[in-house]
């Protein structure tokens, strides 16, 4: 399969703060690739440079096999953006803001205007479509973009943090759109979160970025795979040591007695494993009191490779400073 | 090279021609110099009506020297405005007024661009970087000659006397000067405009040299009775020729080869800050 996105040692300095530290990585074709990181991990600054708007300090990356810096006019024509903040005029109608961002990419009118019908009817904006983006709401004003972001058909989207601030309906739908897009459209998807349960319902492959660096690439189940496996919780009353038994299966990693009668088992894809653990129980004559699966959640995961800390939301001077210069530097 | 042009100007205009408000609000202030600074500042009758100084005197001697004074008067006002009648002559001044003061404001618009993330969105897409300032400057020019075709209207309206042989290649010429005049104007304070985020420097930037550019010109009164500090500014700033133009071709026997520095030296000035406008905004709008 081709790829989409190719990087390598892609880096952003401001000033004196590195904000994207030597990343490499591609996603493929059809791909929905998620930057999984905390508050200023620098998600927003590759996107930014991925979409042409800040030019690398170091580094190369392709999108569609054009070059970011010497081809950014390519770049730009084969993918789209949904930026973290709004940017629809708001003294104009959702309507005109549309065909405004058909017209941006040359896009001749007749077209645009099946564009405009179609991508409505996607995001469900037909009723307010004539009305000006200021009487929108939160959710309306995000579906808006989305609709600007799909106006030319890209090949790549990017969506930057898409469900920021959505309630849960919204985000629902969101994610319903983005998968349809995934679906129907083939398209190919780079998008932020700080989500963790975005990231691992909607990502065919997620990076953990934390302070400008990737620290893990995989998969949802990869990640969560990574850590160690589900944990069974067994009680069982009754019957000879289980033990020796369990540790002889595959799919066991470890087993712990605790307490007489209650065994913790670590495994590898736990649902399959639970009957399989209480037909030995029983073989051994012992009565299964109590069963518990503990899946590991990405959070977990999330937690283990960027650590338990803040990020700097407190923090000396020196940090607040940082913050300040990266905000200017995004504007 | 100015792909998207179009596009991004109709945005600009549709957002002015919505909300006719902002349209009166920008040709009150004008009109208010017309007609308060305009009408009070009765220069013509200083000599005209010199009653005070004959009183005392016998009445026939007293009505040749009312006489005399009144001519000389004439020839004096002539000689310094061009025109006996002050108001005609700043009146067309305002028509440099309105395009400086619309110029000055469109450097804002591409703040608020930057701060509402419009400006964000638009760098995404493939339109040419130059197209971003260079719609926002036709903006600008459309809307100043628009403003100036109704201040102009006022000002017939108010009294503005035309010079004898005025005809519609006149007025004409009078807009291709304004339209060189605003072209220039308008890229200066969107270059200064381009990399701020802040509206109140902007802002600060337009207080600080709008009456300076307007009083540092031959708008409002002769540059020839300057200081000779004064004249060196007034000579350099592109006010005076666009309003010499104007005052050339609407109220004066047209003088052919100050007409062609007129356009020679607005020709030059928009050409040159168009290109510094366009050079820059390749330069800052992406990093």
């Amino acid at each position: 399969m081709a790829k989409i996105i190719e990087t390598e040692g892609l880096t952003k300095k401001f000033d004196n703060l590195t904000a994207v530290d030597h990343v490499t990585f591609s996603v493929e074709e059809g791909e929905v690739f998620g930057f999984l990181g905390p508050n200023g991990a620098g998600k927003t600054t590759t996107i930014n440079m991925l979409t042409t708007m800040l030019k690398p300090t170091e580094g190369r990356a392709t999108i569609n096999g054009h070059d970011i810096a010497k081809d950014s006019a390519e770049v730009r024509r084969s993918i789209g953006v949904v930026p973290q903040e709004y940017t629809a005029d708001e003294d104009l109608t959702g309507y005109e803001n549309l065909i405004l961002c058909a017209d941006l990419y040359g896009i001749n009118r007749s077209v645009a205007k099946e564009r405009a019908k179609e991508l409505f009817a996607l995001v469900k904006l037909e009723d307010a479509k004539d009305r000006k983006v200021k009487t929108y709401s939160g959710g309306m004003r995000r579906r808006l973009e989305l609709a600007c972001g799909l106006v030319n058909h890209p090949k790549l989207l990017f969506l930057d943090e898409p469900t920021l601030g959505l309630d849960i309906q919204t985000r629902q739908a969101t994610w319903d759109y983005i998968r349809t897009l995934k679906k129907e459209y083939g398209m190919s998807l780079f998008l932020t979160t700080h989500y963790l349960e975005e990231a691992d319902s909607l990502c065919d492959r997620i990076a953990i970025i934390d302070l400008g660096k990737i620290v893990r690439t995989g998969t949802p189940k990869e990640l969560k795979d990574s850590l160690g496996g589900d944990v069974i919780e067994l009680g069982v009353s009754g019957g000879s040591n289980l033990t020796e038994e369990l540790r002889r299966m595959p799919e066991i990693i470890d087993v712990r007695l605790e307490g007489g009668n209650k065994y913790r088992i670590k495994a590898k894809e736990g649902e399959e494993v639970i009957p399989r653990v209480i037909d030995i129980a029983k073989r051994l004559g012992g009565k299964v009191t109590k069963v518990s699966l503990t899946k590991p959640s990405l959070d977990d995961a999330y937690l283990e490779y960027t650590g338990k800390s803040m990020r700097q939301e407190e923090g000396g001077a020196a940090v607040w400073k940082q913050r300040i210069t990266m905000r200017r530097a995004r504007a | 090279m100015f792909h998207g042009l179009w596009a991004l100007t109709n945005r600009e205009l549709k957002k002015w021609y919505k909300v006719p408000v902002l349209l009166l609000m920008s040709i009150v202030q004008p009109i208010l110099w017309m007609a308060l600074f305009g009408r009070a500042m009765n220069i013509g009758a200083l000599f005209s009506n010199p009653g005070v100084i004959t009183g005392n005197l016998p009445p026939q001697v007293s009505q040749q020297l009312n006489q005399t004074l009144s001519i000389l008067g004439n020839q004096i006002m002539e000689k310094t405005f061009g025109t006996s009648d002050y108001f005609s002559f700043m009146a067309v001044g305002m028509l440099s007024f309105i395009v400086l003061f619309t110029s000055m404001t469109s450097g804002m618009s591409i703040v608020w661009d930057r701060r509402l993330g419009f400006l964000n969105k638009v760098l995404t897409t493939p339109v040419a970087r130059g197209s971003i300032i260079m719609s926002k400057v036709f903006s600008s020019i459309i809307r100043s000659l628009i403003q100036a075709a109704i201040i102009l209207g006022v000002a017939l309206l108010l009294g503005l006397r035309l010079g004898p042989a005025v005809s519609l290649i006149n007025v004409l010429g009078v807009f291709a000067a304004l339209f060189l005049l605003s072209l220039g104007l308008s890229a200066i304070f969107l270059s200064i405009a381009l990399r701020s985020t802040s509206w109140e420097s902007q802002m600060a930037v337009m207080n600080l040299l709008n009456l300076p550019l307007l009083f540092a010109s031959n708008a409002l009164f002769p540059i020839n009775s300057m200081p000779d500090w004064l004249k060196a500014v007034a000579s350099i700033n592109p006010i005076s020729y666009g309003t010499d133009a104007a005052r050339q071709l609407l109220l004066y026997q047209p003088d052919m080869s100050r007409l062609m520095l007129d356009y020679a030296f607005l020709g030059g000035f928009a050409a040159i800050f168009a290109t510094i406008g366009i050079i820059l905004s390749w330069r800052l709008l992406s990093r």
